[in-house]
């Protein structure tokens, strides 16, 4: 049940370009961006050491579009509420549950398909995965997971609001936490407030982990508090999507 | 046996009570007609009988089952095509079907089979393979139906489901209903046109600003009105003479000043050839001779003082039913 919906999930997205674009365009460009114009910023005292400013930035433009794929997934849930197919599903006999875990299901694909896309340019450019095969593997891991945390999110104010544009009109705040976070910038050469924002900003720690096995390696320390952060988004925001159902039952 | 049976049934939404505590019950092979204008709580109704929307008052069972506390049961039992068919325009007709099927627990392969059956029951198996966004009003209704059908539901819940179709489409709906009806199928159905109601309904409510204000066959309500009349163009100067002639088949209805006699009789149609025969024999030329039966909007007009909002054009399908009664 939850595969079929998430099926449905994950071919809704790919037949809706709308959806797509903003998950590899807007990310691959600012990566072209970013790598062209800073590039030298590696020779900075303390920049953590690294092959390439494309190696230190593959996990913050995976980061970025595991969460516009996460503000991607609450649009489309939203536009369902929008156009009455989420009754349809509630009014079948299934766990209602299923139907938000259908739609992480085709945020995860989403995830997914985000970090397999830059894995490949970083490959294409000369990056060098340090981690090897089980390094990407972790990385892809993460990002998959860190989209269903993200996911959680969108769907709760896709349940909550019953509206795309609200939804959407996320995507500033998407980018906000993710620039005050260690995605693009080493958070020992930011200043502060910035520095003190990403040192308790739970996405540097996802970041982080996502980093360390491309730049030098997997590293228990980073993993394990990746996984914790994802952990806690992921109850966070089941935690919020299950109170926005209920709302929503209770008041139609 | 009874399919629906609600008893005290309310909601409310904040300071607004959308439904005040309706009563009605619904017979196993039935097909209830539940009418009533825009905002009167036809779809609260519905939303709440089929699991969509909490009752904040009442009860209500379907199929023998709780809508409140036996929800899922419920949900197994019904099949529903809501007021806005909810079809996802990027699925094709058959991949809609499927879904349905495995959301109501249908074997993959009995899901496919079922897809086929149905798609071709509803004269869309040539656009099974086209995606929904590109069906006509009319052909997303009969998806909607068949998505509906896709477990062979002892209740099948129809909100205005030919609301904004064009009467052949309109047609195509009834003649399906019905023969699901015929099959065993209750229907409770919603509309806002009374000549849903009348043709295919054995038993009517009709609803205004959230309360039952008639129930019954739609004979008994129209019954309730009063006899059919007959309606006799005659020009004005021989009004008087008209009545005289006709006055001892029926009961004379007062005057409009238009030329017009209206003449109430008992036994309907059968007693128009005694009125002509009347006005034969009298020699008086008659212009026209019509007639006119009481419809379920006289009977809305009794009860409520006001006419069937939305009856001509079936518009206000896409308004909200903010009108509700204050709690």
């Amino acid at each position: 049940m939850v595969g079929a919906l998430g099926a449905r999930s994950i071919r809704q997205t790919f037949r809706r370009p709308q959806l797509i674009s903003p998950i590899v365009v807007f990310p691959t460009l600012l990566l072209a961006i970013q790598t062209g114009g800073a590039g030298a910023g590696i020779e900075l005292p303390g920049f953590p050491p690294v092959q390439s400013f494309l190696q230190f930035m593959l996990a913050g433009s995976m980061m970025q579009s595991m969460m516009l794929a996460g503000n991607s997934g609450g649009i489309a849930f939203a536009v369902d509420i929008e156009m009455g197919f989420t009754d349809r599903l509630f009014a079948s006999p299934i766990p209602r549950f299923a139907i938000v875990l259908g739609r992480l299901a085709g945020t995860a694909a989403l995830g997914l398909f985000a970090s397999l896309w830059f894995l490949a340019i970083g490959l294409i450019f000369g990056a060098h995965i340090e981690g090897g095969v089980p390094g990407a593997l972790l990385a892809i891991a993460l990002i998959t997971a860190s989209a269903i945390a993200v996911g959680g999110i969108g769907a709760a104010i896709a349940l909550r609001t019953g509206s795309a544009s609200v939804v959407q009109g996320l995507f500033p705040l998407v980018l906000v936490v993710l620039f005050l976070s260690s995605a693009f910038f080493p958070q020992e050469l930011m200043v502060e407030p910035a520095k003190t924002i990403a040192e308790y900003n739970p996405f540097s720690f996802i970041v982080e982990g996502v980093r360390e096995p491309i730049i030098s390696g997997i590293e228990a320390k980073q993993t394990l508090e990746a996984v914790a952060a994802i952990a806690g988004i992921i109850l966070l925001g089941l935690g919020l999507s299950a109170s926005a159902l209920r709302h929503r039952l209770r008041t139609g | 046996m009874t399919a629906i049976l609600v008893e005290g049934l309310e909601r409310s939404f904040g300071e607004v009570l959308a439904v005040q505590g309706i009563d009605l019950r619904v017979d196993e092979g039935e097909i209830y007609g539940f009418l009533g204008p825009n905002g009167a709580g036809k779809t609260t109704t519905v939303r709440m009988l089929t699991t969509l929307l909490l009752p904040t008052g009442g009860r209500a069972g379907v199929a023998g089952f709780d809508v409140v506390n036996e929800a899922r049961q419920v949900r197994a039992s019904i099949g529903v095509a809501l007021q806005e068919a909810a079809l996802d325009p990027l699925m094709t007709g058959r991949e809609l079907i499927r879904l349905q099927a495995t959301l109501q627990g249908l074997p993959s392969a009995a899901g496919r089979k079922r897809a086929d059956e149905l798609l071709e029951r509803v004269g869309l198996g040539y656009a099974a393979e086209r995606r929904v966004g590109g069906y006509s009003g009319g052909m997303k209704r009969r998806l909607d139906l068949a998505a509906a059908l896709v477990h062979e539901p002892r209740v099948l819940f129809l909100d205005e489901p030919t609301t904004g179709l064009d009467p052949v489409s309109r047609k195509t709906i009834w003649e399906e209903v019905q023969a699901l009806n015929d099959d065993g199928t209750t229907v409770f159905l919603t509309t806002q046109y009374l000549e849903e109601a009348d043709q295919l309904a054995d038993n009517v409510g009709i609803i205004d600003r959230g309360r039952i204000v008639a129930e019954g066959t739609p004979e008994e309500l129209k019954g309730e009105i009063g006899n059919p009349h007959v309606e006799l163009t005659v020009g004005e100067g021989a009004v008087p003479e008209a009545e005289l002639a006709v006055g001892g088949l029926g009961e004379l209805r007062p005057r409009k000043g238009d030329g017009r006699v209206l003449l109430e009789v008992e036994q309907g149609a059968a007693d128009i050839p005694r009125v002509v025969r009347a006005l034969d024999e009298a020699g008086i030329a008659v212009e026209s001779l019509e007639l006119v039966r009481p419809t379920l909007d006289d009977v809305f007009v009794e009860k409520t003082g006001h006419h069937l909002e939305g009856e001509e054009g079936g518009g206000g399908a896409d308004e909200p039913e903010a009108e509700a009664a204050p709690a």
